[in-house]
């Protein structure tokens, strides 16, 4: 502990890093890069670390609390949780998203059959007029009237 | 092509007769699926056949579709075989079938079997009857020794979590009641269903019956378990079977008719 180094470089290091975690966080959501709703670990996660980094008594209270011998260790600890935790959500928020992916994919299977039967049904009697040019005048017409 | 589709869906719109839907999945399987269809239509053509195309990248679909036999339902990504046959129950329930049957598309269930398996749902003998590759007696089809070891681990494990004695829990030629196809409209597996549902329909209540069928040797494309994978597919398989066993209920009372 009394080697060369100045022992409050890692604090600065610590507040700095854990700023940056949270405002980039904040940025993202701003940007709607991330949802609100997905990024709420992350900014808890990251006002924990930033909490630790100022209060470095903090630290060696919950390692004596829980035992450990070698503070550091213990943030070790809070930060393998925090990544833990996320990555649970992850796997959460992919199996929603891919229950949900095969849902729409068979609707979309099951809709387009009953379409290309209509279609079928339209085109049968004579097949005279092409689908298609008749709306798009239509269209235009109601457009110029606006 | 449209007179012929008018006649396949015309006996749709009437009532009184059963109405069978053979739901076939299919995943590249260009090489067997114009002989499987014709097969199929010959064994009786009062039967609907559905081929799921589970969006394979050779000619299943074309293939499918020239056919004239089949209505062609084309997934717009591939699903799997759980998402595929799901698929198939989904149709079948929105179009009111009473018994729906379904058939590898490759060929390795004997069409001359079909009837059976629907004959004894209709009989209402259970409300899935399975075919199984497995008798009493001899060995229907030759399958890799590790396969059948695994396949024996599923029988004992399921007898274990639901106390029905079902020898093939991986096949996949089954035909269902349509109070068990409402059951899995809305709830299925997606990858390696088959012995999971097992567990699923027993957890809730449904009757199932064993048949012996003939199968036969695959007539093209790959089975979707590879030796390789075997390791994986038996974990996997082994903790969602557990996981369907340990889950509560899904059918309550409005269900359970």
């Amino acid at each position: 502990m009394t080697s060369a180094f100045n022992p409050n470089q890692v604090q600065y290091i610590a507040i700095a890093f854990s700023w940056l975690l949270f405002v980039v966080i904040l940025y993202l959501i701003r940007k709607r890069r991330i949802k609100e709703e997905y990024s709420l670990m992350w900014l808890l996660f990251s006002l924990l670390f930033i909490g630790f980094s100022f209060w470095r008594r903090g630290l060696d209270i919950i390692s004596s609390f829980l035992g450990i011998a070698y503070p550091p260790a213990a943030l070790f600890m809070i930060l393998l949780m925090a990544v833990f935790l996320i990555m649970i959500e992850f796997s959460m928020i992919i199996s929603k998203l891919s229950d949900r992916n095969k849902v729409l994919a068979q609707e979309i299977g099951l809709l387009h059959f009953e379409l290309n039967k209509l279609k079928r049904k339209l085109h049968k009697p004579g097949k005279e007029k092409k689908q298609g040019t008749k709306p798009q005048s239509g269209n235009s017409g109601a457009g110029v009237k606006k | 092509m449209a007179p012929n589709r008018r006649a396949i869906n015309k006996p749709m719109k009437q009532k009184t007769t059963n109405k069978i839907l053979i739901i076939i999945p299919a995943y590249n399987e260009a090489e067997t699926i114009s002989a499987l269809l014709q097969a199929v239509h010959k064994e009786n053509s009062t039967w609907d056949i559905l081929v799921i195309n589970d969006a394979s990248t050779d000619a299943t679909e074309e293939l499918a579709r020239a056919s004239m036999i089949a209505r062609v339902i084309t997934l717009p990504i591939n699903l799997g075989i759980g998402g595929a046959v799901q698929t198939g129950f989904k149709y079948a329930v929105r179009n009111g079938y009473q018994v729906a049957l379904q058939l590898d598309g490759d060929g390795q269930h004997p069409v001359s079997e079909i009837n059976k398996l629907i004959t004894m749902v209709l009989e209402d003998e259970a409300d899935v009857v399975i075919g199984s590759r497995f008798n009493k007696k001899k060995n229907g089809v030759k399958t890799h020794f590790l396969r059948r070891t695994g396949i024996k681990l599923f029988e004992w494990f399921s007898f274990m979590l639901i106390r029905q004695q079902i020898t093939d829990h991986t096949s996949g030629f089954r035909a269902y009641n349509s109070r068990a196809l409402a059951f899995l409209a809305e709830n299925y597996p997606t990858d390696f269903p088959e012995p999971e549902v097992v567990i699923l329909l027993g957890k809730n209540n449904f009757r199932m019956k064993e048949t012996f069928t003939q199968m036969l040797e695959r007539q093209g494309g790959v089975s979707s378990i590879p030796i390789a994978k075997g390791p994986y597919y038996m974990f996997k398989v082994l903790l969602a079977m557990f996981m369907a066993a340990i889950r509560s209920r899904i059918i309550h009372n409005e269900t359970a008719s």
